[in-house]
């Protein structure tokens, strides 16, 4: 449990992170709340070179309403999702999902941005943001560009994101239609067997830890849009999936959880 | 001696009482080993095998020893001449029992993932941990024997110089004819076999140790989060070869146990030795994956229990068989503890005959060893699990099966089948208590219901009835049993000049709250405030002789030790008192802290003038030696025998296996109890500790031996979000065997609980036709369960 020597970068804006993360390239990590890094490190199943930490960069944190469009910034904490009363109306999917993460020291310091970044097929947030559709902003040496949810899982633990890039904000649709997370695990804490969100009634749904990376399920968005009923469309939850194999469950037990928590999700969520 | 009831008239036993340890323990500023700060201390760090079985054919340290901050490294080889004897067993069950020698780092071969092969000091921490990077160990894997069965028959034997993989046979069989006839004639025979999967006890704090040279006399200070000073400091000074005394062992604030720090370690003996040979303090301390593999583990046994019984479900037999995992070394009691339940598979329940059999076995995994309860969960599981099989059988209730079985009051002290006497219990009014506090009728209609109702969420009740023999224990009994030591616990009570007291004790504290609970006999007894109460403890300079803590023995052995101590010093304080007041001691009466001349109330003299008196010296009965000091050791006579039932109530979701505890209700009768708010804590965390075994934890290995659950992702410790509200209650059977009528509490939770959350699933799964599930009962292994009953596939 003692990580190896690392330099340490303090990063005082997006531009001076950015230009740390050029100069050091593919050895280096950034460090927003630490929940995932700070652990893998400890492990020594992570040894970056140099970590920049951005954890200081106040204004890449916050939740602004702006139309049709949630704006979040990319250090939001977990915590505060989970306790914004402004999310809690224009997207109550999201604020749900952010509070069923780890337990509340996780939450107070693990960000959006970050949980995202890490790509854990595993992780909550990942799947609730490509549920609602959302879309990633991506700052580099070039300038920003938006990355939609759907790209930007590119394998396990792996991102769109290039070596330079530091991920400043995240953007969802206000989404009030019916919705529905269903987290299975054994303990409150952990991160899901198999989970399922559920956005607009079916329109939007993605499967947690059903594969290397956050699952859209359009087989059954497919279905739910050409009227199947929630069984019907449950049914197709786990087709084409290569869900992984642990301690919990092995890959035919969470195809069987992901259809039977599919069609709670689709019930409870009115599609 | 006979006790009917409290021999407390103090007003301060029996009643509830904050822990006086709590505020710094709460805030932080209690010191447990990793907050020591030691000047000039050099950081051990472990290099580990990674493979269960392997021989080493080459170690290079010359990369290691090139890194910044690292002193040495030390293989096997290196130390090969440095210890006096290998790491200590001190419960050699059998004369023939198989105990290959264990050294503190392996030599040419390692036997399981974990064992240390070679060692790094280090200036720092970080140069240590980075230094285990930089040993090169050249391995030759070997195919391992990870499970107790493929060890059972030699196909692969770990140890060659005990030619066989079996450690020992145990058998206590009073009456063999008489068993085999009871079955020849038995009308329901159950046989049933469960797993007891592998535990890892997850104290709060990881061992740490920390030897401190002085500089010049040759004494030696070892520091260690251990549950035992004083058998660690015989043991340690027997392993390396220093006179004891030359030994000091101190166990600061200890974060938990639970059985797994009741040892002699590697680390603590290297750490002596190589602060020996470095002339500077060594420190090593536990890193939380690392402690998966090297601390020891707990249960891991299979057992078969067979009941006879005649058509009325009474039992006239049982027959115990046990296979269990030692793993690859003996450590410090770990034979011994399958035996500390081999007198108690017939549970609470009045059977003329018994058999036990136990055959213990090496595998290449982590070392076994005492875990809370070590042996009685194991027993109190097979012979709870199996009463619900032979209520089935029989065709009555889970209740009704054990009331007809019970020990019968009018029997104790009771003579069990077994050997032992149990000394007092009542156990019906238990049962019937824990029913009514989880509405037990209510529940069974409501169970009725929904299975009416075709629902596929099942609800399902389990009993578990229990009794357990703590207070470990009568030296002779011990010795009966080939254990190492005596059973005995020593205390002294010492009233200072201005009546403050001093108790030092040789029961150590890691997280019980002994403190508290000895400060309040010893006020109760004087007459005084607890705050008044100081409590020695965990030095072995302080407190030169003990036996510690383990086995629910500190109130019944040591507490009780502490009282006669107490009772001793008041009998002094009498006599000087009587010298002051020109009075018969036989006329004196000792009320809330005063003597006073009984009929002549106005010829007192409160113990603060006494406690002068005796320090003065300055006019004390001919004879008698200055102060008020008394110093005990107490040996009981029997063990003690706590009993109780508890209720769980669960509902397993069919569709997906997961299995939801509903409610709990416990009544535990552990005799006078001295704060009941410990008890309700032990009992708590005991409860809880026992619903992991069935729902949660699982220290689960691969076919190569590797430990598939070695960090707490994986590993489930439940948390405050997994547990409920418990409805406890309690009924008080005093123990004959000592004055206070006490029995024990700490390890009650955790025998009880197991087999009732698992009689509760089996029993919403019955109607499908399962009769067992595999520990821990996880979604998926439910499930898998529910799906094989009904004949398809998910």
């Amino acid at each position: 449990m003692i990580p190896a020597a690392v330099d340490y970068v303090l990063a005082d804006s997006a531009e001076a992170a950015i230009a740390a993360l050029t100069e050091a390239g593919d050895e280096a990590k950034l460090l927003a709340g630490g929940q995932s890094l700070v652990p893998l490190m400890r492990l020594r199943l992570a040894t970056p070179s140099v970590l920049i930490d951005i954890g200081r960069l106040d204004d890449l944190s916050g939740i602004s309403i702006d139309g049709d469009t949630v704006s979040i910034g990319a250090l939001t904490t977990h915590s505060a999702l989970e306790h914004s009363a402004d999310l809690a109306a224009a997207c109550p999917l999201l604020a749900h999902v952010a509070a069923q993460v780890g337990d509340p020291a996780v939450r107070h310091r693990g960000t959006l941005g970050g949980s995202l970044a890490h790509a854990d097929p595993a992780s909550d947030l990942p799947a609730a943001v490509l549920a609602l559709g959302g879309t990633l902003v991506a700052s580099g040496p070039g300038g920003s560009r938006e990355i939609a949810a759907t790209d930007f899982f590119t394998g396990f633990l792996e991102s769109a994101l290039g070596p330079d890039e530091l991920l400043t904000e995240v953007r969802v649709p206000v989404s009030t239609g019916g919705w529905c997370y269903q987290k299975f695990n054994r303990r409150a804490q952990d991160w899901a067997i198999v989970g399922v969100v559920v956005a607009e009634a079916g329109a939007g749904v993605a499967l947690v830890n059903m594969g290397s990376t956050p699952l859209r399920a359009s087989g059954v968005e497919a279905a739910v849009a050409g009227g199947a009923s929630a069984g019907d469309a449950a049914a197709v939850a786990a087709d084409g999936t290569e869900p992984p194999t642990d301690n919990n469950a092995d890959g035919d037990y969470r195809a069987h959880l992901a259809r039977v928590l599919t069609e709670r999700a689709l019930t409870a969520a009115g599609a | 001696m006979t006790v009917t009831e409290t021999p407390f008239t103090g007003g301060i036993v029996g009643k509830p009482r904050l822990r006086r340890e709590d505020p710094a323990l709460l805030t932080g500023e209690a010191k447990f080993i990793d907050d020591l700060q030691i000047p000039g201390a050099l950081w051990l760090a472990c290099v580990r095998s990674p493979y269960a079985h392997a021989r080493i054919t080459g170690i290079d340290t010359s990369a290691a020893l090139a890194i910044a901050g690292v002193v040495a490294v030390y293989t096997g080889e290196d130390l090969a001449d440095a210890w006096a004897a290998p790491l200590p067993c001190a419960w050699p069950v059998t004369d023939d029992m198989k105990n290959p020698a264990h050294y503190p780092i392996a030599q040419g071969k390692a036997n399981y993932a974990g064992d240390i092969v070679a060692v790094v000091v280090a200036e720092s921490r970080y140069a240590a941990a980075d230094g285990i990077e930089g040993v090169v160990v050249d391995y030759e894997p070997l195919e391992a024997v990870v499970t107790i069965e493929d060890a059972e028959t030699d196909r692969l034997v770990i140890h060659d110089d005990c030619g066989t993989n079996v450690s020992y046979v145990w058998e206590l069989t009073p009456e063999p004819d008489a068993v085999t006839a009871a079955f020849a004639a038995a009308e329901h025979h159950i046989t049933e076999t469960f797993v007891h999967q592998r535990l890892i006890p997850t104290a709060m704090e990881p061992r740490g140790v920390a030897a401190v040279p002085a500089p010049h006399n040759g004494d030696m200070t070892l520091y260690s989060s251990t549950q035992i000073p004083h058998v660690l400091r015989v043991m340690a000074a027997l392993t390396v070869g220093i006179p004891e005394q030359k030994l000091r062992v101190i166990a600061p604030s200890v974060g938990g146990g639970f059985g797994c720090k009741l040892n002699v370690y590697a680390e603590e003996i290297l750490c002596i030795v190589l602060a020996q040979r470095h002339g500077v303090p060594v420190r090593w301390t536990e890193g939380r994956t690392e402690a998966a593999g090297s601390t020891v583990h707990g249960r891991a046994q299979r057992q078969t229990i067979e009941l006879a019984a005649d058509a009325d479900g009474k039992l006239t037999a049982v027959r115990a068989t046990l296979l269990a995992d030692m793993g690859a070394y003996l450590q410090l009691v770990a034979p011994g503890v399958p035996l500390l339940g081999a007198f108690l598979y017939h549970g609470l329940y009045d059977v003329p005959v018994y058999s036990f059999t136990c055959k213990s076995v090496f595998t290449n995994l982590t070392p076994t060893d005492a875990y809370r309860g070590a042996g009685r969960p194991e027993a109190t599981y097979a012979i709870e699990r199996a009463m619900d099989a032979l209520a089935v059988a029989v065709g009555v209730g889970q209740d009704e099966i054990r009331s007809r079985n019970f020990i019968p009051t009018e029997k104790f002290p009771y003579d069990s089948p077994a050997g032992l006497i149990f000394d007092s219990g009542n156990y019906q009014p238990t049962l019937d208590r824990a029913k009514e506090l989880i509405d037990w009728d209510g529940r069974r209609a409501e169970q009725a219901e929904r299975r009416a109702a075709g629902s596929t969420t099942h609800l399902g009740l389990g009993i578990s009835s229990y009794v357990e023999m703590c207070g470990l224990a009568p030296s002779r009994t011990l010795a009966a049993l080939n254990y190492g030591a005596g059973g005995w616990e020593s205390a002294t009570v010492r009233i200072l000049p201005t009546c403050k007291v001093q108790v030092v004790t040789g029961a150590t504290p890691h997280g019980q709250g002994h403190e508290t609970c000895w400060s309040m006999i010893v006020a109760d007894q004087l007459g005084i405030d607890p705050d008044d109460v100081e409590v020695l403890h965990s030095d072995t300079s302080i407190s030169p002789l003990g036996m510690d803590t383990y086995g629910s023995r500190s109130l019944a052995v040591g507490g009780t030790a502490i009282w006669m101590a107490t009772e001793q010093v008041i009998d002094k304080a009498r006599a000087i008192a009587a010298h002051m007041l020109e009075a018969n001691a036989d006329d004196l009466e000792f009320a809330g802290g005063t003597f006073s001349v009984r009929g002549s109330p106005d010829k007192e003299v409160p113990l603060a003038g006494v406690a002068f008196g005796a320090f003065t010296a300055h006019d004390l009965p001919d004879g008698m030696e200055p102060n008020l000091q008394a110093q005990v050791t107490f040996d009981p006579s029997n063990f003690v025998f706590p009993f109780g039932t508890h209720i769980a109530v669960v509902e397993v979701d069919e569709a997906t296996g997961a299995v939801e505890l509903l409610d709990y209700a416990a009544v535990d009768d552990c005799g006078n109890q001295i704060n009941p708010l410990i008890v309700e804590g032990q009992l708590h965390g005991g409860i809880v500790q026992g619903i992991a075994q069935a729902l949660w934890e699982d220290a689960a290995y691969d076919a190569d031996g590797q430990c598939r659950a070695a960090n707490l992702a994986d590993y489930l410790v439940p948390s405050a979000a997994e547990c409920i509200d418990m409805k406890l209650d309690h009924t008080v059977t005093p123990s004959p065997s000592n004055p206070m009528g006490v029995k024990g509490i700490g390890e009650a939770g955790t025998i009880a609980s197991t087999p009732a959350v698992m009689n509760a699933v089996v029993d919403a799964l019955r109607p499908m036709g399962i009769t067992d599930i595999t520990m821990p009962a996880s979604p998926m292994t439910v499930r898998r369960a529910i799906e094989a009953a009904q004949g398809g596939s998910a």
